[in-house]
């Protein structure tokens, strides 16, 4: 159990919220496509904070204006990876932005067991540190349970 | 084809002879000013607010800036003919009353950019704020606005890093970035700095801040702070699997200190260094090099700004500052809260904001922009609200700033009465609860209190903010604020 004050990982924008309804995410994603925006969905069991590729679950849905499509999307990618990190991000390429616009967590396994903290002393006081997820040790897809 | 050049300038004397006849002319009469001047694309333009002295023709004191701020000296000096000098010359070309304050009027001065070091803030300053501001036939002068060419633009680098790569590095996207600055600002030891770091890191912020003063004292010195600092944002980015960082306030005696305290950040791996505005331009650049060879994100902490920049009749206005501080490359720049405890009006504020973000800004009068000026791709700057705001007015800096801003709540985290991890808790949930519910369609500005004293309801760290300081504001009259009322859309 992760000790600080939501007890899980806090990456994304609202995981210090109640975690979102479908109803919620989809108000959500329609804010997204009314800015233009293309939404994709990436999955892992490896959420370490420098993990920056997730796997794709498809392509980013460029031609997709409806929440409902991508809610199904959803839904199918729980279904096969219940137990996995799953993150909705929003894709604005918007000539000096083309970057992710929004980016937040829609499904996480049960339990997160967090990172440790691996301190290297090497030099005078000088440390060099190695932050390591307690269940990446484990082979990928066996992470969290099946 | 005649060009501007070849026109002469009304009032100037065109007589080769009686114009470099040794003694004093007007100003005006050497060339400084010319009413039918258009400015050339590669020209840069000031629009500066001026009040001369009783008696001073404003038309003819325009003429002393453009000269003053160029090649003139007070005399008439006939090597001057050594050089294509009518090309030198700056070009006052028009002069306007300012609305509602008389004995000011606005002028507009036009430079070559031959007058310029590519690439240099240092030497564009120089000349432009070099010695106008102390000319006594003005008693005061403000430098309000400036239009740079493109073709000076890209002999810049700009920010090293750049708002959109910063939140990539960061992984934080669809928010307002969370901080705080460390307080008390003076005293604390270096593992005592160390505690407030990991607190209000664990609690929810993204980044935590040195406070402009903390350089290297008696009570810490620099080299403490960097390891303690850099142990609370390791153990906490473990603790919440995000991206976590410090700013470490390199600014010291020399560049060379400032050098090496870079280099120790960047070993212990910190993602960010600060440095203070008072360390000066020439500085500023290469501390903004030495990030960009070293994947460092720079923070630029405005220290000593409002010496110059907070009275309208006499400074530089601080859109001029962050127009160079963009240029110069920095990646974070203090720019104001409209809301908190520091000087700036909500429009005028919101002005400095589109100079760091947009790609383009448009003329926009009532937020104190001029000028159009083209960035030409350079990089965007992420502005920084810091200074006596609370989670209380979430949904007004929301509102007022969006999303790409760092929100830095410094007593608003640590001053919380169940401490630093909860006021940290109070901040982020108020920011996320309101990102959450503007994007929903929600009408923040209005709902604001309501949407917050709801999240309140699931969050007792955020309900304890909201009973200590819900009803805070400093609501004081700004003393910078645009000359031009805010006209209502002629169609909605």
């Amino acid at each position: 159990m992760m000790t600080n004050p939501t007890g899980r990982v806090t990456q994304g924008q609202f995981s210090f919220l109640p975690d979102l309804t479908d109803a919620e995410i989809a108000l959500q994603i329609e804010y997204g496509l009314r800015k233009g925006y293309a939404w994709s969905i990436e999955y892992t069991d490896d959420p370490h904070p420098r993990n920056t590729y997730w796997e794709m679950f498809g392509m980013p849905m460029f031609d997709l204006k409806d929440a409902a499509g991508v809610l199904l999307e959803l839904k199918s990618c729980r279904s096969t990876f219940p137990h996995h990190y799953i993150r909705l991000m929003a894709f604005d390429s918007t000539r000096n932005v083309e970057s992710v616009a929004m980016s937040f967590i829609v499904n996480r396994p049960a339990k997160e067991p967090g990172f440790s903290l691996i301190r290297q002393e090497v030099e005078g006081r000088h440390i060099n540190y190695t932050i390591k997820g307690h269940a990446a040790d484990a082979p990928e897809g066996e992470r969290y349970g099946a | 084809m005649a060009t501007a050049l070849d026109t002469p300038a009304a009032g100037a004397i065109t007589d080769q002879k009686k114009r470099y006849t040794a003694g004093v002319l007007k100003y005006r009469q050497m060339g400084y000013w010319d009413a039918d001047y258009v400015p050339k694309a590669t020209d840069t333009v000031c629009l500066f607010r001026i009040t001369p002295q009783e008696g001073v023709d404003p038309v003819e004191a325009a003429a002393a800036v453009a000269g003053e701020s160029s090649t003139a000296t007070w005399t008439v000096v006939w090597t001057d003919r050594l050089s294509a000098c009518d090309s030198y010359r700056a070009k006052a070309f028009k002069v306007e009353p300012v609305p509602n304050n008389p004995g000011q009027y606005f002028a507009w001065v036009a430079y070559d950019i031959i007058l310029f070091e590519e690439g240099s803030i240092a030497n564009m300053t120089a000349s432009l704020i070099g010695n106008v501001f102390s000319f006594k036939p003005l008693k005061a002068a403000r430098l309000e606005d400036i239009q740079i060419p493109v073709a000076y633009i890209k002999t810049f680098k700009g920010p090293p890093t750049g708002m959109i790569v910063e939140r990539e590095r960061l992984d934080k996207f669809g928010r307002p970035l969370l901080g705080a600055t460390t307080k008390p600002k003076l005293g604390l030891s270096g593992r005592n700095y160390g505690r407030v770091i990991y607190e209000g890191l664990k609690g929810g912020l993204d980044f935590m801040k040195d406070d402009e003063n903390i350089n290297s004292q008696p009570f810490m010195h620099w080299r403490d702070r960097f390891l303690y600092v850099m142990d609370a944002v390791n153990k906490a980015s473990a603790a919440t699997g995000e991206v976590k960082g410090s700013y470490l306030n390199v600014t010291g005696a020399t560049v060379e200190d400032m050098y090496e305290r870079a280099e120790f950040a960047k070993d212990l791996g910190s993602v960010i260094i600060m440095v203070d505005l008072v360390v000066g331009w020439s500085t500023i650049q290469s501390m903004s090099n030495w990030c960009r060879k070293n994947d460092m994100i720079l923070h630029m902490h405005r220290a000593g700004h409002g010496t110059y920049t907070r009275q309208k009749n006499h400074g530089v206005s601080f859109r001029v500052i962050a127009k160079w501080l963009r240029l110069a490359g920095v990646d974070h720049l203090h720019a104001g809260t409209a809301v908190g405890k520091l000087e700036g009006d909500p429009l005028t504020v919101q002005g400095y904001y589109n100079v760091c973000r947009e790609s383009y800004n448009k003329q926009d009068l009532p937020r104190g922009i001029y000028f159009d000026q083209d960035w030409c791709d350079l990089k965007k700057v992420m502005p920084v609200a810091s200074g006596g705001i609370h989670a209380g007015q979430m949904h007004q800096l929301l509102d007022l700033f969006g999303d790409d801003v760092v929100l830095q709540f410094g007593g608003g985290t640590i001053g919380h009465p169940a401490g630093i991890q909860a006021g940290a808790v109070a901040n982020r949930v108020a920011l996320e609860c309101m990102v959450k519910a503007r994007n929903e369609g929600r009408d923040i500005a209005n709902e604001g209190p309501e949407i917050l004293r709801k999240a309140a309801q699931f969050c007792t760290p955020l309900r304890q903010a909201l009973d200590t300081w819900g009803d805070i504001t400093f609501n004081y009259t700004s003393t910078d604020t645009s000359d031009y009322a805010v006209t209502p859309a002629a169609s909605v």
